[in-house]
């Protein structure tokens, strides 16, 4: 199971997701990381990112897809509201 | 409706130059998140599943037009449009940012708003019952009592940091239309001999430990008022729990020490406190109370035909006398009726508005209502004082908006929290589920009567899923959603907490479930009997061996 990394921009509260370089707001750009809480450590440091977490994702046809569907939604948007959701992801 | 004074004003305009000033100190580096967030938190600003989210104070649920209007501005200029009104009679915005929260926070400084003690372990926003001031049966106004509650506890020192946090409730009738004895405090004004005081009730709540709040006092002379409650919270503050986060609410106190022995508490420590000289002058009283004088309420015959009662079975006649027939109420002035604006169109999301719709009931409320707005904790709008002759004018800018729904109390009237849709709190989502379920029942609704439906995502059950005639929890289940199933529950005067039925069900089997509830109450019931009488007569067995038999929808 990979681990990604994953918090909420100070600014705006958005979803971001570790690249490996830096941040992005799609979960398509995230990378599995290896040693996570020694960068989850690193990452807190620089205090840009809130709430930072490891979560439990798999490759599915070639995207990650978060193994809980609370990680889901949260990577997707709303599943009530289509309008404010990512466009192209199941949340199931 | 109260209006600031400069104190008031002043209160709240420095808590917005203080955040402003916390807030630029976090965004240039000076504070970290772990001192921000408690400071944020104060000011009713959340980190959730997807943003930040707002959470605004509506005191007892009550809005004038320009504050009204002024939701709907927040909504639009620093949301994504809407806002979601809450069982604690608030609204909740779902994307704020961050570095546009101060100015947010000072637009509502303007119209006498703010998000103050709407987080933490405080007294938070006062509820009362919707048609304070309006309904027929009401023994006095509960609003000036309400008021009074608000000025004591803002900012009070002694109680901001209390075991846990502290929600009090004021009603004026029997009725019970706010889920009053599910409250930290719950407060009835009754009336003794001719003097007015109030019935006392501590301990309620539901979350994870629900219970129904035990009278203490069974009459408070209203000169005592404050110095009660102080007595209470005073006591809950010292012998509250602190080691363990899910026993510290007061009511885990009440029910260790029983009702008796903590009534002898406050009673013994309100035969101190009521020396202090803390309870309101009488002038000041009465200064609060000319705030919430009846308005110019014209003189007026029955000039529209009494409604029927809300929860009509008929669909005869118009869709405008069917709404008439479910969302208005009888108002203690004669020609003049209480309007109930549904936030439950079929297929919307319960409590949501747009900034749009908010602004139309901010007009409405304005040229027909004495510019007044109530929100209820059932997640729906009021409109207080309409002219029974304005009805058709009122309905038809509905209908314009799309909040024309006649479900008041029946079965699409659904009660739901956020839930997993954006809340970090909640394992499941429940959103979704009220709106399969209003869905499924709506088009039977007349024939199931008075019916209510409460979705929680979590256990800490702000959907109030244990004061449903039919509660939904949504639990999590090694990482999926799973929902259970209770009856019987009642936030009304005949306040019950339901029960689980049984194991429980993914999303389509719990919507399933409550489709054979509903046929079984049906095929049991006697002439007139609802849905919550008639599990109260026949007991669970029925439903349950419809619901764990073959589904009865597809």
């Amino acid at each position: 199971m990979a681990k990604l990394l994953t918090g909420n921009e100070l600014l705006r509260g958005d979803v971001l997701w570790w690249t490996g370089a830096g941040w992005s707001l799609t979960i398509d750009a995230a990378v599995a990381v290896e040693d996570g809480e020694a960068l989850l450590a690193r990452e807190a440091v620089s205090e840009a990112v809130s709430d930072l977490a490891l979560i439990d994702a798999e490759r599915m046809d070639g995207r990650w897809r978060p193994v809980k569907v609370r990680e889901r939604i949260r990577a997707y948007g709303p599943t009530v509201r289509d309008d404010l959701a990512i466009a192209g992801q199941d949340w199931r | 409706m109260y209006q600031y004074d400069e104190i008031d004003q002043a209160l709240v305009d420095a808590r917005v130059d203080e955040y402003r000033d916390q807030l630029s100190r976090r965004l240039a580096g000076a504070l970290d998140e772990d001192h921000f967030k408690p400071l944020r938190l104060k000011n009713g600003l959340y980190l959730q599943l997807h943003a930040y989210m707002l959470r605004v104070a509506i005191p007892y649920g009550t809005l004038s037009g320009a504050q009204m209007r002024m939701l709907g501005h927040v909504a639009r200029k620093y949301d994504r449009g809407y806002g979601h009104f809450t069982t604690r009679q608030n609204i909740q915005y779902n994307w704020i940012r961050l570095e546009e929260s101060a100015d947010l926070l000072a637009s509502l400084a303007t119209v006498e708003m703010h998000a103050i003690q709407t987080s933490g372990n405080c007294i938070r926003n006062i509820s009362s019952d919707q048609y304070a001031g309006a309904a027929a049966d009401e023994v006095d106004d509960p609003r000036p009592w309400a008021e009074l509650l608000r000025q004591w506890s803002s900012f009070h020192p002694e109680f901001s940091y209390l075991p846990r946090k502290f929600k009090i409730c004021v009603i004026g009738s029997e009725t019970d239309r706010a889920a009053m004895k599910l409250h930290d405090i719950g407060l009835q004004l009754v009336r003794r001999d001719g003097e007015l005081g109030f019935r006392v009730f501590v301990g309620g709540g539901m979350g994870r430990t629900p219970f129904v709040a035990p009278v203490i006092r069974d009459f408070l002379p209203t000169a005592e008022f404050l110095s009660y409650c102080e007595a209470i919270l005073r006591v809950y503050n010292r012998y509250g729990r602190r080691d363990n986060i899910y026993k510290a609410r007061i009511k885990i106190l009440v029910h260790e020490l029983g009702a008796a022995e903590f009534t002898r508490q406050v009673e013994a420590e309100h035969a101190h406190v009521k020396t202090l000289g803390i309870d309101a002058p009488e002038a000041e009283i009465e200064r609060i109370r000319g705030f919430f004088a009846a308005p110019a309420f014209e003189v007026l015959g029955e000039d529209y035909p009494p409604p029927a009662p809300p929860v009509s079975t008929s669909r005869e006649g118009g869709e405008f006398e069917l709404w008439v027939a479910r969302q208005v109420a009888v108002h203690k002035v004669p020609g003049y009726r209480i309007v109930n604006i549904s936030l439950k169109p079929v297929g919307q999301i319960p409590g949501d508005a747009s900034a749009g719709q908010m602004e139309a009931i901010a007009e409405l409320a304005e040229r027909f209502s004495f510019d007044e707005v109530r929100v209820t904790h059932a997640q729906n709008l009021v409109l207080p004082h309409v002219k029974a002759s304005d009805l058709p004018a009122v309905w038809a800018k509905l209908v314009e908006i799309g909040l024309a729904d006649a479900n008041l109390d029946l079965a699409s009237d659904v009660i739901a929290c956020p839930g997993l849709d954006y809340c970090t709190l909640a394992n499941a989502r429940s959103i979704p589920v009220a709106q399969r379920i209003a869905a499924l029942l709506q088009p039977k609704e007349a024939e199931l009567g008075e019916l209510k439906v409460k979705v929680s995502g979590c256990i800490n059950g702000c959907g109030h899923h244990h004061a449903g005639h039919i509660g939904v929890l949504g639990v999590d289940r090694k990482g999926t959603e799973n929902y259970q199933l209770l009856l019987g529950g009642s936030g009304a005067e005949d306040t019950s907490l339901a029960q689980i039925l049984g194991p429980g069900f993914d999303e389509t089997g719990i919507v399933n479930a409550v489709g054979k509830l509903t046929e079984t109450y049906l095929s049991v019931r006697t002439d007139g009997e609802r849905f919550l009488d008639t599990y109260r007569r026949v007991g669970a067995a029925p439903f349950k061996a419809a619901v764990y038999g073959e589904p009865v929808y597809g």
